[in-house]
């Protein structure tokens, strides 16, 4: 793979060391673009949030290696490195803040990279503008919605100028408006900043709106491949009782019924075409 | 007579102070026994404030909230026995696990209500039973447990006091939707058998349509809609316009009913739209 950022090699990890059978990844192997939006779906207890700590070296595999930019993450030198490059967000905001002001959590991890004040009033700036918090620097968190905590929280990363952002489930405690907040702007930093978004969700409409999904399994790749591909295989995603958007799921059922539509059905506007033409083929209107 | 009846309430944070926040503003509704109601809204629509006016951790700034009938603050100090008939599962239950033994820990509210330890047993043993766990677990440290069990220990908790009205914040918040499908179907169950009054806040969607009988619509402090949950979301347009969204399968069969084609405006479930689509085809030649 051109570009690859990150370089999973035969890795296999379990939490109890003594205990090999209950592995969590054995032989495991994957390898990620840079620049790539990548969505990670599959049950609680598959090893999506296991990976994403794998990633930045919080957990070291057992056998394997892991390159992050062709760093080792298990090199102690290169921790700090590899946690500069690749960020984490995790599900709940609340978690995550550590400062009584929006501007001042913003500029914590900057604060310890030792950089120079007139840096770091720089880098926050632009991390806020980024999530579109900006106006709602001097506030503070408690004050905030959902979706605006963890746009901070986003921005907190942000402002560290990582190549790559892991967000384990970030919209799961949000309200709808809330989830567009937060997908829009990882959607944003992807297009717009070239930043590789590893997204770990259970929503499968989050998860149509990334270049590439990868379904695991019992610590294996089951599907990957863009989500039009991925989503058409729904035979594949049911018998592993992952859901389908329900856009997805008609569709799926329509064709049971022998009617003509197209595969890899992913939103309600597709579908809503789809579904129209396929009514207007058949003269029903 | 209703079994929860709210007349006029309101409540406001820190009155008189300049946080000063109305979170409910004069609110009225009531709830039948044996009925099951959604409550959306975005968040801080009023949403939680509501649901802990409800069982009286928060007694409203004005307005009366009645329980069987009773004013449930005409006496303050006896508001404890109105928590045992309102159960309140909180969001995220699990980090509330405090006991030594997953069998204390949802002994914990019926020995509060002063039974005896055999009532107490049959108790504990029937809540572990609705929410899909084995009697072994109860040995166990409830913080020797996955996620998904903790969540079902906590709220057996709950269900264990037999609550006339059970109040669930966003049970399945955090879940995949395998767990998530089997945590509503437990609750579906126990609210079937005991026909008590479920009151179900939630920001999916889906699990609203599938499950509510009727749905309540909060935003900014006010109650906005309270209707059949298919009428409720047959209101795209306003729905939208309030920041909520309706299920994936209710907005493509309004697209299409904006194509012009007669579809029905309460599809709540993708069988249903199967059934419509289905349906429009009739009469129609090529191969069905």
């Amino acid at each position: 793979m051109p570009n690859t950022f990150i370089d999973i090699q035969n890795i296999s990890f379990s939490y109890d060391e003594d205990n090999s059978s209950d592995k969590i990844f054995d032989n495991f192997s994957l390898k990620i673009a840079k620049g790539d939006f990548i969505a990670l779906i599959g049950h609680n207890g598959c090893g999506k949030s296991t990976l994403s700590k794998l990633l930045n070296g919080l957990y070291l595999p057992q056998t394997g290696n892991i390159f992050v930019d062709g760093m080792d993450t298990k090199d102690d030198n290169l921790k700090y490195e590899i946690r500069k490059k690749l960020g984490l967000v995790f599900q709940n905001p609340d978690n995550q803040i550590v400062a009584s002001v929006v501007e001042e959590d913003v500029a914590f991890g900057p604060e310890n990279l030792g950089l120079d004040p007139l840096e770091i009033r720089k880098r926050v700036d632009y991390a806020l503008k980024t999530v579109d918090m900006y106006e709602h620097r001097l506030k503070a968190p408690y004050n905030l919605s959902g979706g605006q905590k963890q746009r901070v929280a986003i921005a907190g990363i942000i402002a560290m100028q990582p190549d790559c952002i892991v967000l384990d489930e970030p919209t799961s405690m949000l309200d709808p408006k809330g989830c567009n907040e937060v997908m829009n702007t990882i959607i944003n930093l992807n297009k717009t900043f070239n930043i590789t978004v590893i997204l770990i969700t259970h929503n499968m409409k989050e998860a149509a709106l990334a270049k590439r999904v990868i379904v695991l399994d019992k610590g294996r790749i089951i599907s990957d491949g863009k989500p039009r591909e991925v989503f058409s295989n729904v035979d594949l995603l049911k018998k592993f009782s992952l859901s389908v958007p329900q856009a997805t799921e008609l569709a799926y059922l329509l064709k049971g019924y022998g009617f003509n539509l197209p595969d890899g059905i992913l939103d309600e506007y597709e579908c809503a075409v789809a579904v129209s033409q396929m009514l207007e083929d058949l003269k029903c209107r | 007579m209703s079994i929860i009846k709210a007349e006029n309430i309101s409540f406001t944070y820190s009155q008189g102070t300049s946080l000063e926040k109305t979170a409910v503003d004069n609110v009225s509704f009531s709830i039948e026994k044996g009925e099951l109601v959604g409550v959306i809204g975005h968040t801080g629509s009023g949403k939680s404030t509501l649901v802990q006016l409800l069982n009286g951790l928060l007694k409203p700034t004005s307005g009366k909230i009645f329980f069987n009938g009773n004013d449930i603050w005409a006496e303050p100090k006896k508001i404890r026995s109105l928590r045992f008939n309102v159960g309140m599962v909180f969001q995220y239950p699990e980090y509330q696990l405090f006991e030594e033994t997953v069998y204390k820990d949802v002994a914990f509210g019926p020995a509060n209500m002063g039974l005896s330890q055999d009532e107490i047993e049959q108790k504990v043993l029937n809540a572990i039973r609705f929410v899909g766990l084995k009697e072994n677990i109860l040995s166990k440290s409830p913080f020797d447990l996955s996620g998904g069990e903790k969540r079902r220990v906590a709220i057996a908790g709950v269900i264990a006091m037999d609550p006339q009205v059970l109040i669930l914040d966003e049970p399945t918040a955090g879940l995949d939707p395998h767990g998530r499908d089997v945590l509503l179907s437990q609750i579906l169950d126990y609210h079937k058998t005991k026909n008590n009054s479920v009151i179900l806040v939630s920001h999916n969607m889906e699990d609203i349509a599938q499950n509510a009988n009727r749905t309540m619509v909060l935003s900014d402090s006010k109650l906005v809609m309270l209707d059949d949950t298919a009428k409720i979301f047959s209101r795209v347009n306003e729905l939208e316009q309030i920041g909520l969204q309706v299920p994936q399968i209710t907005k493509i069969m309004s697209l299409l009913r904006e194509q012009g084609f007669p579809v029905s405006k309460s599809v709540l479930t993708v069988q249903q739209a199967l059934k419509e689509i289905v349906n429009l085809t009739k009469g129609a030649d090529p191969f069905l």
